[in-house]
């Protein structure tokens, strides 16, 4: 048995050790966020976060994340009550098809955390690893940008209520 | 920039027709058994002449759309919903949608060539429409008025004295189940208040939140794995197989071999892989370099027999021209490139089959299964979910043919197999390569005199091709060939889309030469031959300009007599801030125009490049365009379809080639068919929508590839001096063409 944290979850899974995680998150537990691209870590379509950072879900060995907080895209929110990231995602309809999606916003995501204040370049250049087929990314990088701005307002009403206190 | 979308999702609250998968879900009571997957002996067929197909309204007055076209995140299904939404004045959220299933749909073919609304949509909306009459007439006698005096409001039928009747009330089945009238009165464009207006998709909210968006995310009760071992190249057989170790490895159920078509079914998808991947390393397989005739690609498609199709011949015997101006312009196989490998799902049990493919067909598949797997069709039903961005066709309909044949050999379990991502490089079809040649005569002033155009092209349609276009019927114990393509008709089909120049000419002819010979796999991409003539002859009409010392806009608007061509090429002038200011060392500004298929959507799209001299790399600061797709239903997803459009095209027009060697196709990865990243984007694109009210809706799925791949070959051209005529305009060629 392996043990994970998943979007703050532990879970128990029954899994080969060198399975991908990619795998155990789609088969074991039923989680459709990540998605298989590749398998080579070329495209992004299944990248996770784990410790905060970015990871193709598809080349990490499940047992190398045992006990790690790992974050998907379910964990950034529900359709009924989408976090700050998908709600920009949605306001900016910034999907085509939507295959890579779920992995751009988990790198977008590992981003943001670090400095929601990034510069649309920087936004660029962290978004590089990942591939968009349909030619969504100028609507990608406006949502990345208007999520980390809500991300920022959220902060500084944080601040301003702790400041009150 | 774009006008920002209106979109607020707490207070507008998202449509409710993502719940087509809900809705199947609990039609088909997959979570409740099996028994209602495949339709019942005696089940209503749908018919395209009855409205009942297209349209219903439960005793609850819940609109439901049923269209044969398929979502592929060009947002159809939203757009359809506004369409009923609007002839019935409900609003949108309310409306359920479901599409392209054998057992509920009418049968639309293929959703492809940027016809989903131009076809569907305008099905849809008689529907709507006649259903309104239906609605209105019966309503009448209940409330003592006539139906003229009656309107439509939030789902009831009201007099004018206020006295209403709820829509469920007021049909029965029966009521439904009446030829459609294709001629009942649509609404007035000008009295529109959804259509035009911007909703947010209903299919996004699941693909950003990780609900079931995907074929790739069905999961059925007891659903088993399996994973196919493609041969190594086209023309390679199964020699030999030890499968025995396979067998043994933890969770395989079974080692589907039948000829060379070899396949493994597992528990789970991790061990289907392992299994698979244990699988080709155990097979031998025989192979031949048959490709090796082929290496001089350009000059095979030049000098092998072809079907001549003339397309146009206006040729009169002009005067001879003062100058001549040649050229030829040259295009590799590219591919559609999904970043999803292809997916199917199969149930066979108690003799009856269930497909669930992302296709862009149902019923062309559910025909081909037939064929394949020797069932009758009405045993046999295909349900389409949606899948990642096809582009046309690629193998998404070769893995729905995979499941029907895997489900075949396990039944009573449902099958999901899915492509590696290297079988999805290597056995998808390929858009063609293509060579055009032009020789265009000039007079003394410039003007235009007489226009020859050749395009040599293999064929970019193998489907419907039942079974034989299915990848896997090639390789079993009794296998089954390609048959050999159509000649395709001289308009505006296959290889010579878009062929015809857009301009008034006094004297022209347009020959299209199809090649039979299909060296590698080929069909539909996204446009088909479109993008490669729209290239070509905007990139001629740019030397053209030049050579009458013109500029290209006010050159284009010289020939162009269609008001609505003008408009965009003139409006997109007019955002990009087009002139001829100088541009810093490097810079080039491009300009294309093109109407889709001379008949579609128009679009002019112009560009800056920024071409690095010292190694050739090209990138594109700006991008400006305009489209007209007539009446614009949602001109989000016009934008949202033009802007993929063209950064899908920059992509094909700077980086891609398939490649090949004497036996094997060699792109099988990301790595080695490298495409468009977000660090190449440009810093800033602009699209910009005429709507026109009234008008017929075009498609805008197709449209913007040819022009922006023109406009960065002209930007290019006016940033170094250098004509790049060779796709793709890599680093390399421009580095050389500029002599550096």
């Amino acid at each position: 048995m392996i043990e994970l944290t998943i979007n703050g979850k532990a879970h128990r899974v029954d899994a080969d050790p060198a399975t991908p995680l990619l795998y155990v998150l789609r088969d074991e537990l039923q989680m459709n966020g990540a998605k298989f691209g590749c398998g080579l870590g070329q495209c992004g379509a299944c990248t996770v976060m784990i410790d905060g950072e970015a990871h193709f879900s598809c080349m990490t060995p499940v047992a190398s994340v045992r006990g790690r907080p790992i974050k998907t895209v379910e964990g950034l929110g529900t359709a009924d009550n989408p976090g700050p990231l998908q709600r920009a995602f949605i306001e900016e309809q910034a999907a085509q098809c939507g295959y890579c999606i779920a992995g751009v916003m988990m790198r977008a995501q590992a981003l943001l955390e670090k400095n929601p204040a990034a510069s649309e370049a920087e936004i660029r250049a962290g978004l590089s690893p990942n591939l968009c087929r349909c030619g969504t990314h100028a609507r990608i990088v406006r949502a990345v940008r208007r999520a980390g701005a809500a991300m920022q307002r959220a902060d500084a009403d944080r601040q301003t209520r702790g400041a009150a206190q | 920039m774009n006008p920002p979308l209106s979109i607020d999702i707490s207070r507008r609250g998202l449509l409710a027709g993502g719940g087509a998968l809900v809705v199947s879900f609990s039609m088909f009571g997959i979570s409740e058994g099996i028994a209602q997957t495949v339709p019942q002996p005696g089940a209503a067929v749908p018919d395209n002449a009855m409205l009942d197909s297209w349209i219903r309204i439960d005793a609850q007055g819940v609109v439901t759309v049923y269209t044969g076209r398929t979502e592929f995140g060009q947002g159809v299904k939203t757009a359809m919903i506004q369409l009923a939404a609007e002839e019935l004045n409900l609003d949108p959220q309310g409306v359920k949608i479901v599409s392209c299933d054998t057992a509920l749909t009418p049968n639309e073919g293929y959703t492809s060539g940027s016809r989903a609304m131009a076809d569907g949509g305008v099905s849809v909306r008689a529907a709507a429409a006649h259903l309104r009459e239906i609605l209105l007439n019966a309503a009448a006698p209940k409330l003592g008025a006539d139906a003229s005096e009656l309107r439509l409001e939030q789902g009831r039928v009201v007099a004018p004295g206020g006295k209403s009747v709820g829509f469920g009330e007021l049909v029965a089945d029966d009521v439904m189940h009446v030829k459609l009238n294709r001629q009942a009165r649509l609404k007035d464009p000008k009295s529109y208040s959804v259509v035009g207006k911007e909703f947010a998709r209903v299919d996004i909210p699941a693909k950003v939140t990780g609900g079931v968006a995907f074929l790739q995310d069905l999961r059925l009760p007891g659903m088993v794995h399996a994973r196919v071992v493609r041969p190594p190249s086209y023309e390679a057989r199964l020699r030999s197989v030890d499968t025995a170790q396979v067998e043994k490895l933890p969770g395989v159920l079974k080692v589907v071999r039948d000829g060379s078509y070899l396949a493994v079914i597992a528990q789970k998808e991790f061990q289907a892989i392992t299994a698979m991947r244990a699988l080709a390393a155990a097979a031998q397989w025989e192979e031949q370099a048959k490709l090796t005739d082929y290496s001089r690609l350009y000059e095979f498609l030049q000098t092998t027999p072809s079907d001549k199709v003339n397309v146009l011949d206006t040729k009169t015997t002009p005067a001879p021209g003062a100058r001549v101006i040649e050229a030829t312009y040259r295009r590799p196989y590219q591919m559609h490139g999904s970043i999803g490998p292809s997916c199917g799902v199969g149930w066979f049990q108690d003799g009856k089959l269930t497909v669930w493919a992302h296709n862009q067909g149902a019923y062309p598949l559910r025909q081909a299964v037939s064929e394949l797997v020797k069932l009758p069709e009405d045993q046999i039903r295909c349900i389409h979910m949606e899948g990642p961005g096809c582009y046309g066709h690629n193998a998404a309909d070769d893995a729905g043919a995979d499941a029907a044949l895997l489900a075949m050999a396990f039944p009573g379990r449902p099958v999901r197999v899915q492509w590696m991502r290297e079988d999805e490089h290597a056995w998808e079809p390929y858009g063609s390569a293509m060579v055009t040649k032009a020789r265009v005569s000039l007079d003394d002033t410039g003007g235009i005199v007489d226009w020859h155009y050749d395009v040599w092209s293999m064929a970019h349609s193998t489907r419907p091709g039942g079974a034989r276009s299915m990848a896997a019927a090639w390789y079993r114990e009794q296998p089954l060939t390609l048959p050999p393509p159509r000649v395709p008709s001289g308009s505006e089909s296959d290889g010579n889309r878009n062929s015809k120049p857009a301009y008034k000419l006094p004297s022209a002819r347009v020959i299209h030469h199809h090649v039979k010979e299909m060296p590698l796999r080929v069909s539909a991409l996204r446009s088909l031959g479109a993008y490669m003539n729209v290239f070509s002859i905007e990139s001629l009409m740019d030397e053209l300009a030049a050579a009458a010392g013109a500029d290209p806009v006010e050159f284009r608007l010289r020939y162009l007599e269609d008001a609505r061509a003008k408009d965009v090429v003139k409006m997109t002038a007019e955002r990009f801030g087009w002139n001829t200011d100088k541009l810093p060392k490097g810079r080039g500004r491009g300009f294309a125009y093109a109407r889709y298929r001379n008949s579609s959507s128009y679009v002019a799209v112009a560009i800056e490049v920024a071409v690095e001299p010292s190694t050739g790399a090209v990138r594109v600061p700006r991008v400006v365009s305009v489209a007209d797709s007539g009446q614009a239903v949602s001109p989000d997803g016009i934008r949202n379809q033009i802007e993929g459009g063209i950064l899908q095209s920059i992509s094909w027009t700077l980086y891609e080639q398939v490649g090949f060697d004497q036996t094997r196709v060699t792109s099988r990865d990301w790595g080695s068919y490298p495409i468009l990243r977000f660090s190449d984007m440009p810093e800033s694109i602009e699209v910009h929508v005429i709507d026109r009210p009234g008008q017929p809706m075009l498609g805008a799925g197709e449209a913007s590839q040819g022009p922006a791949a023109a406009a960065i070959a002209n930007a290019i051209a006016q940033a170094t001096g250098a004509r790049l005529r060779d796709l793709p305009l890599t680093r390399d060629k421009v580095k050389a063409a500029m002599g550096v």
